[in-house]
């Protein structure tokens, strides 16, 4: 018999001082010598794919046109018109299946302008200017409209309709604003505190006040709001996250990666947070790349994504995938839990199941193999809790809010975008133009009104 | 092997690359340096009188027009000629030609236009053995301020009295470096060879102002505040340059006169076009400036390498050969049609061809085709102008396509005339010979 088990998890794998370093720009900042000679690549395309494939439509030849010309607050101007958090999509958008898959240059060269990082150069210029405010409210409108969820999507519609003049109440349970920003995606992503770097200038605006500590949990409440406001926005994101639904689920040691994220993100100090010698992530997405990323950053000696189908079906993108395996991180398909093995309450090991396609259903192939392990992070999805949401009376599909092109739930007056509507890819940069597109119809539906709609 | 040794008006010289007169050959230890790296010759900085030397700005004497990467386009300057002794300067030409006696040293002079200005330094001059005489009747900063240098060139009278004074009081070939700040570059040409000269040299710098600095509204460079313009060079002028010296090789006045090739010269491809249309030696200054003088191996390396694969024995044979294909407009083929080709298998979409095309020029680029992104010519509105070709950033990708005879121009929905026909022939021509 060997030893019993004792699950190494502990913080402070590494050296104090290494922790800075895991953790900054993960993609560094071009310099504006760098930023000039790769604006200049750009081919000024007549109706640029790039623009294209960006779901807020930002005009990227022109904004790269203006760094060329030394232009970067002109740049700025230009991407934030289209989307305000044009800051936070520079860092965080999967650009290599968005506009820079789309690039001439990458059909041409196989190498794409670089438009995320140009956009993250002219933005980060512009913030760090003097006069980092470039938009002016429109003449108040006397019309207030509740944002629910201070995530990409509430935050872009709330930061639109207070341009347009409305006063805007924006809602969030966390007590920052930001959403996945500042509590979901992986620190080197957007290092250096920028979402909250963000969220001021946004509400610099003005007209916007933040109730954080705020969240909806009962029909009632979205009455109040409705009652209270002209329209209501709801961008609360996907709060709960997926089960395993495997025994010893429960055993110490198996985390949700969403939470470990969400921790690691708020550490004042990385070093005390706690992770396992060897981490097993299951999960096939971003949240999974990241968990498992940032886990070989805090010191785990191993670490490895265990994923149920192939990697042509992860949702994590193809360079995703490679940052991981650069990262020292392994990636194993087609392997399902079956069951997490436990020893004095904590997790040792998980045994999967191989699996093989039949059709478009996953079957178990018959081999089992077992994975040791101290800690194990699941990361395989999060969901909308719909509870509240149908007692509210809005119609949901496929398990979450249905709305229509411009956003427009089952209830009037009440608008929704993000990762909490149906129909999406779960993309900040998709959740920015759910609030714009919703911001858009709620203005023109309060300005084509002349009082409030009888209840 | 072929041949890149050349005699230019009696000047031998073991390739045809010279430097020309300018800051790089300002001394001894430049030229000596530049002699190590192999240029076969190099023209001296423009002496001046004896007496007290010419005095320089001491701030910024060059501007630059850069490109995207910082590559050098242009280049200006405001340099003034030498300001060193002339005795030194004369000690330093003889040593050097001593030490290299199978390179071309030729020396350029300015002085001012007095006949017994130049009747006493061309004997100091010859004295140091060089092999032949510049005359600087092109620098069109500073010493034209005060009747020298262009302030000559651009006055056929001047060129062609100071080119007689010279060829009086020197043996030396006379070689007279022209100005492009003039209307037509023949009429000096034929002063200089009316004169007498054994060749010209040219184009020496253009007029220019580099910019304005957009924070202190002062043009650039300035020196206290102030600027001036200076004499512009570097690849920009190059077309500028082919031009002047195939207006002289074509001139039936000038023909057979020896032309040094100068302006924008940075490779043996430079060095190529100037030769094929009638230069006998090239100068290359800016370009030294940018990579220092190693530069030459490659221009040498790339003309031999050249001349081997054409089957050319030697730079002489290589002169002149695109003189031919030069003639006027009104010579030009009015019956034959071009038309544009776009190869989609080149293609990567970028809608430039089209946008110019629709904007700017003949309609003749589609943007879609059932409703996707797609680029093609339409022949139906293509004149074959060529935009589109020079605005797309994939070589090869789109070409012209000449029609045969007696295919169908569907713009005009005639069939293309197998016999050519000029203006001069042209019915929609009143001065038509023989209407």
């Amino acid at each position: 018999m060997s030893e019993p088990h004792r699950a190494d998890i502990r913080p402070g794998r590494l050296a104090p001082q290494t922790y800075a370093a895991h953790f900054a720009d993960h993609v560094a900042p071009l310099t504006e010598a760098q930023a000039l000679l790769e604006a200049n690549r750009c081919l000024y395309c007549f109706d640029a794919p790039c623009m294209q494939a960006c779901p807020t439509r930002i005009d990227v030849p022109s904004f790269i046109r203006r760094i060329a010309e030394g232009n970067a607050r002109g740049a700025a101007e230009s991407i934030l018109e289209s989307n305000p958090l044009g800051g936070s999509c520079a860092r965080d958008c999967p650009t290599e299946v968005l506009c820079e898959q789309v690039c001439v240059r990458h059909t041409q060269q196989g190498q794409p302008v670089a438009i995320g990082r140009l956009q993250r150069f002219a933005v980060d210029a512009l913030m760090a200017s003097a006069a980092p405010q470039i938009f002016t409210r429109a003449p108040a409108s006397g019309r207030r409209v509740a944002v629910v969820g201070a995530g990409p999507a509430g935050l872009a519609c709330a930061h639109a309709l207070a341009r347009a003049g409305h006063d805007v109440a924006l809602f969030d349970a966390k007590p920052k604003a930001g959403g996945l920003n500042e509590y979901g995606v992986a620190a080197y992503k957007v290092a250096g505190g920028f979402a909250q770097r963000e969220v001021e200038w946004l509400l610099a605006i003005g007209g916007i006040t933040l109730h954080s500590g705020w969240r909806l949990a009962s029909a009632a409440q979205l009455e109040a709001l409705r009652r209270e406001y002209d329209a209501v926005f709801l961008g609360v994101g996907l709060a709960s996250t997926q089960q395993l639904g495997v025994p010893g689920e429960a055993l110490e040691g198996v985390l949700d990666a969403v939470q470990f994220i969400g921790t690691l993100r708020q550490a004042e100090d990385l070093g005390t947070l706690p992770v396992g010698r060897r981490v097993l992530v299951i999960g096939g997405g971003m949240t999974a790349i990241d968990a498992g990323v940032q886990s070989k950053l805090l010191g785990a000696e191993s670490v490895t994504i265990v994923y149920r189908r192939g990697p042509q079906h992860m949702r994590a993108s193809r360079h995703e995938q490679e940052l991981a395996l650069t990262q020292g991180v392994g990636i194993l398909h087609w392997l399902a839990p079956v069951e997490v093995l436990g020893e004095g309450g904590s997790a040792r090991a998980v045994r999967f199941a191989r699996q093989r396609l039949e059709g478009e259903r996953l079957a178990p192939g018959g081999e089992e193999i077992v994975l040791e392990t101290d800690m194990i992070l699941k990361a395989i999805g999060q969901r909308l809790d719909g509870r509240v949401l149908a007692e509210c009376g809005l119609a949901l599909r496929d398990g979450r809010i249905a709305a229509d092109e411009a956003g427009r739930t089952s209830i009037a007056n009440v608008w929704a975008g993000g990762d909490c509507i149906a129909g999406g890819q779960d993309l900040t940069v998709e959740a920015v133009a759910h609030g714009l597109r919703a911001a858009r119809a709620i203005d023109r539906q309060l300005r084509g009104r002349r009082s409030r709609p009888e209840q | 092997m072929a041949r890149l040794d050349i005699d230019f008006c009696g000047i031998r010289s073991p390739n045809p690359f010279w430097l020309a007169s300018a800051p790089p050959t300002d001394k001894a230890y430049n030229v000596e340096r530049a002699f190590e790296a192999g240029w076969g010759g190099v023209v001296w900085k423009t002496l001046a009188e004896a007496g007290p030397p010419v005095v320089n700005v001491n701030g910024p004497r060059y501007g630059a027009l850069l490109a995207v990467d910082r590559s050098l386009i242009g280049f200006n300057n405001i340099e003034l000629i030498t300001d060193r002794e002339l005795e030194t300067n004369l000690a330093e030409i003889a040593a050097v030609k001593r030490r290299w006696p199978d390179r071309a040293v030729l020396v350029s002079v300015m002085v001012p236009c007095r006949e017994e200005s130049w009747k006493a330094i061309l004997p100091r001059v010859e004295d140091t053995g060089c092999d032949g005489l510049e005359l600087n009747f092109g620098c069109p900063h500073g010493m034209s301020e005060r009747g020298m240098g262009s302030a000559v060139g651009q006055v056929p009278e001047y060129i062609q009295m100071v080119t007689a004074w010279c060829k009086r009081y020197t043996r030396l070939p006379v070689i007279v470096k022209l100005t492009p700040n003039v209307t037509d570059i023949r009429f000096p040409a034929r002063a200089a060879k009316a004169g007498g000269a054994d060749a010209v040299s040219l184009i020496n710098t253009v007029n220019s102002i580099m910019g304005v600095d957009p924070d202190t509204l002062r043009m650039s460079p300035e020196v206290g505040g102030k600027g001036t313009h200076g004499g512009y060079c570097g690849p920009a002028v190059r077309p500028i340059a082919l031009h002047m010296v195939t207006e002289i090789a074509r001139d039936p006045e000038t023909a057979g006169l020896p032309i040094s090739g100068i302006g924008g010269i940075g490779s043996w491809r430079d060095a190529l076009e100037f030769i094929a249309l009638g230069a006998g030696s090239v100068q290359v200054c800016t370009a030294a400036m940018v990579f220092g003088f190693k530069i030459v191996q490659e221009m040498v390396s790339g003309l031999a390498a050249y001349l081997d694969a054409k089957g050319l024995a030697s730079v002489e044979a290589l002169r002149g050969r695109a003189l031919p294909s030069v003639t006027e407009w009104r010579y030009l083929d009015l019956n034959r049609v071009s038309k544009a080709v776009i190869h989609q298998d080149l293609c990567i979409q970028c809608g430039r061809c089209h946008i110019a095309c629709e904007d700017t020029a003949h309609q003749a680029i589609t943007a879609q085709r059932d409703g996707r992104r797609h680029f093609e010519v339409k022949e139906e509105e293509c004149v074959g102008c060529n935009l589109c070709v020079n605005v797309c950033p994939v070589p090869g990708c789109i070409t012209l396509r000449e029609l045969a005879p007696g295919e169908i121009d569907r713009r005009t929905g005639q069939a293309v005339s197998g016999t050519a026909l000029d203006w001069t022939q042209h019915p929609n021509n009143p001065l038509r010979s023989g209407a």
